[in-house]
């Protein structure tokens, strides 16, 4: 599904991402862990397309295809999902409204028929009941004055409403309390499929309690210095990310 | 310079000779006498100093003389509407017939020509807007309009238009006034529609007067469109709230030319409130201003106002926005907030926030900002798979929606988002 093979980025003048070599097959569920400052959310942002965050080397493919060149939208259509670790807020724009204009543009690049507004509606109502997402929130501002709570469970609803290929997790569970992380675990766990990959960031074991992983990988420096199985999260709650840091220093 | 400012200034004389004698013969002379002692304004005027009116101007346009015999016009809403066309109220294009009871309507020209008493007072502008030198010029040039009286306690459900038009296929100068006279309790919508028909680069300047007896309230949507480069519009809005009265008002400002909209508000009994809401649509080299004066008068006034502009190209928006709050004008609440969208390098916004405060127990804020659309919020939407440009529009629409919540009316609300989504969707195809 995914293949990131010796990438390097560079934000403005400093190099991020120091030849990261990562492969994602679909179905699985892999998981990226290591301390702050390490280039987790940047890979999600390169792999996502954002401005500003530009690949120096190395390439990132989807399902065989570089897709480096493409801008975000076109990366979208083609399956590409980031939920952001901070959801950006935007008022004016009802939810509603944003939820349809995103799904029927991308299904106009996959050269699909847009979704009429009932089906849409239906679709939006069932992925909301299943997310404890009220209907009174659709019509507020996108984001617009949501708890952190509510902003990631609206992530999660887009995705269960965007159906993406690869879904990257950007430290999801960040600011949830126990309650609010088991509806986001629970939301990621109904989308798990044999052709779906997942990509999930964090800091903590803690998620990965809800979100069982295929497979760790610890990042660190810019580079993955270390995959395993779900047995590696565990031992990295127990030691940290110490050695991994000292390994870089060395 | 100084020489074709002479000029101007002598070719509104000869204007002024020819209207002094077509009624209210003192309300005209004390508007002439308050525009000739500061002529027409350019730059150095400080209230001016965003618009130089002087040199956009040149030489004034000839006087309208005569109005097209036959027009259809298009209905964008489904209001009762009353034509002015170049500078001549036209009850042949209005719907006269129709208007409800608790509606009474006459021209300008016979309410002049009339002189009933309380009419040609609530037409003058003696306490508010007085130093403005265009306002006082509209009342010594001012041709014909419509004035509309709406019965104490009536209550009327279809939106009166108030379309003031031009359709002259040379330049021309109009001078229109408009009077909507609210009666104690009454309530109304009124739309009024600033346009033009033909190329020619019109010098339209006109005044639209709103008395709202206490308890009364008054919905109003003011629309500017059309227009060319060189063509000068200068709207003047005087309103006069009587207590417990209140004032919703949302603008729309699209189009080309010089526009100037100036809303001279005075809250003038207890508890009464307004509220001026804008967005202007800039385009082209569209120059829009807003200035606004709320002069809070008596105390518990609430006043609210928000705007909003987006400057395509290297069109230019202009707010002035001054809060009075006079002595014993306790308890009063105001909140005015403007903010821009420059969506191009060559955009410019001139934003001018102003409080003057004389009571003590108050609560007054105001707020002014300027930028570029946001690249998060940008990366946010395209990430979900808009393109670009139709992320940026979606963005816009937000921005623009701001100003329109308090919109209560759903026909009008749709129509004034239909223009917005009409001009994003040409800037997409672009």
């Amino acid at each position: 599904m995914l293949e990131i093979r010796d990438l390097h980025v560079s934000v403005g003048e400093r190099e991020i991402l120091k030849g990261l070599t990562l492969s994602v097959k679909a179905g699985e569920v892999a998981a990226i862990m290591g301390p702050n400052g390490t280039g987790k959310s940047t890979l999600s942002y390169v792999i996502a397309g954002r401005e500003g965050y530009e690949a120096t080397t190395g390439d990132v493919r989807l399902n065989g295809e570089n897709i480096l060149e493409l801008d975000p939208a076109e990366r979208a259509a083609k399956g590409v999902f980031l939920a952001f670790q901070y959801p950006v807020e935007i008022p004016g724009v009802a939810t509603m409204t944003f939820l349809k204009a995103a799904l029927n543009a991308q299904r106009r690049a996959r050269g699909e028929p847009e979704l009429q507004t009932p089906e849409f509606m239906k679709r939006v109502k069932e992925a909301a009941a299943s997310l404890g997402i009220a209907q009174d929130m659709l019509r507020r501002p996108l984001n617009a004055g949501f708890s952190g709570g509510e902003k990631k469970r609206m992530e999660i609803l887009q995705m269960a409403l965007l159906q993406p290929r690869l879904a990257i997790l950007d430290e999801t569970d960040s600011g949830l309390d126990i309650d609010a992380l088991r509806v986001v675990a629970d939301g990621v766990n109904a989308l798990r499929s044999p052709e779906r990959a997942f990509i999930v960031i964090t800091h903590y074991q803690r998620l990965l309690e809800y979100i069982r992983p295929d497979s760790v990988h610890v990042m660190a420096q810019g580079r993955i210095m270390r995959s395993g199985g779900p047995e590696l999260a565990l031992e990295l709650e127990e030691r940290g990310y110490q050695d991994y840091i000292a390994q870089e220093a060395a | 310079m100084i020489k074709l400012a002479s000029e101007a200034e002598a070719t509104l004389s000869s204007f002024y000779e020819e209207m002094r004698d077509k009624g209210a013969p003192r309300l005209r002379a004390a508007g002439w006498a308050a525009f000739s002692e500061f002529g027409v304004p350019n730059r150095r005027v400080e209230a001016w100093h965003y618009t130089d009116l002087k040199t956009a101007m040149g030489r004034p346009a000839p006087l309208a003389t005569a109005s097209r015999a036959a027009l259809s016009l298009p209905r964008a809403h489904d209001s009762l509407r009353l034509v002015t066309l170049d500078g001549v109220f036209r009850p042949d294009l209005s719907d006269i017939a129709r208007l409800p009871d608790g509606v009474a309507v006459q021209s300008l020209r016979d309410a002049l020509a009339q002189g009933e008493p309380h009419v040609l007072s609530a037409l003058a502008s003696a306490d508010i807007g007085a130093q403005d030198p265009i306002l006082a010029l509209n009342a010594a040039l001012m041709q014909d309009g419509v004035v509309i009286q709406i019965a104490p306690g009536a209550a009327i459900d279809r939106a009166l238009e108030l379309a003031t038009l031009a359709s002259a296929e040379a330049a021309q100068s109009t001078y229109t006034r408009a009077l909507v006279m609210l009666g104690a309790g009454a309530r109304a919508t009124v739309i009024e529609t600033l346009g033009v028909l033909s190329s020619a680069p019109a010098q339209d300047n006109c005044a639209l007067v709103l008395r709202l007896a206490p308890g009364a309230r008054l919905d109003l949507v003011t629309h500017f469109s059309g227009g060319v480069d060189q063509a000068i519009r200068v709207a003047s809005l005087l309103a006069h709230l009587d207590a417990g009265a209140m004032i919703n008002s949302f603008a729309l400002i699209e189009g080309e030319g010089l526009n100037r909209r100036q809303i001279f508000t005075r809250l003038d009994g207890e508890n009464a409130k307004a509220v001026f809401n804008g967005a202007t649509l800039g385009r082209g080299r569209l120059h829009a201003d807003t200035t606004l004066i709320m002069d809070h008068a008596k105390p518990c006034g609430e006043s609210r106002e928000v705007f909003r502009n987006i400057l395509d190209d290297q069109s230019v928006g202009v707010f002035q926005g001054k809060v009075i709050v006079r002595p014993g004008a306790q308890k009063t609440d105001g909140v005015m907030q403007s903010k821009a969208l420059l969506l191009s390098e060559q955009a410019a916004m001139n934003n001018k926030p102003e409080l003057e405060i004389f009571a003590d127990d108050v609560q007054c804020g105001h707020g002014a900002t300027c930028g570029r659309l946001d690249k998060d919020q940008l990366f946010y939407l395209t990430a979900r798979g808009l393109p670009r440009r139709e992320a940026e529009a979606l963005l816009i629409e937000g921005f623009a929606n701001e100003a329109m919540d308090a919109i209560e009316d759903e026909q009008l609300r749709a129509f004034l988002s239909d223009r917005v989504s009409a001009w994003l969707s040409r800037r997409i195809s672009r």
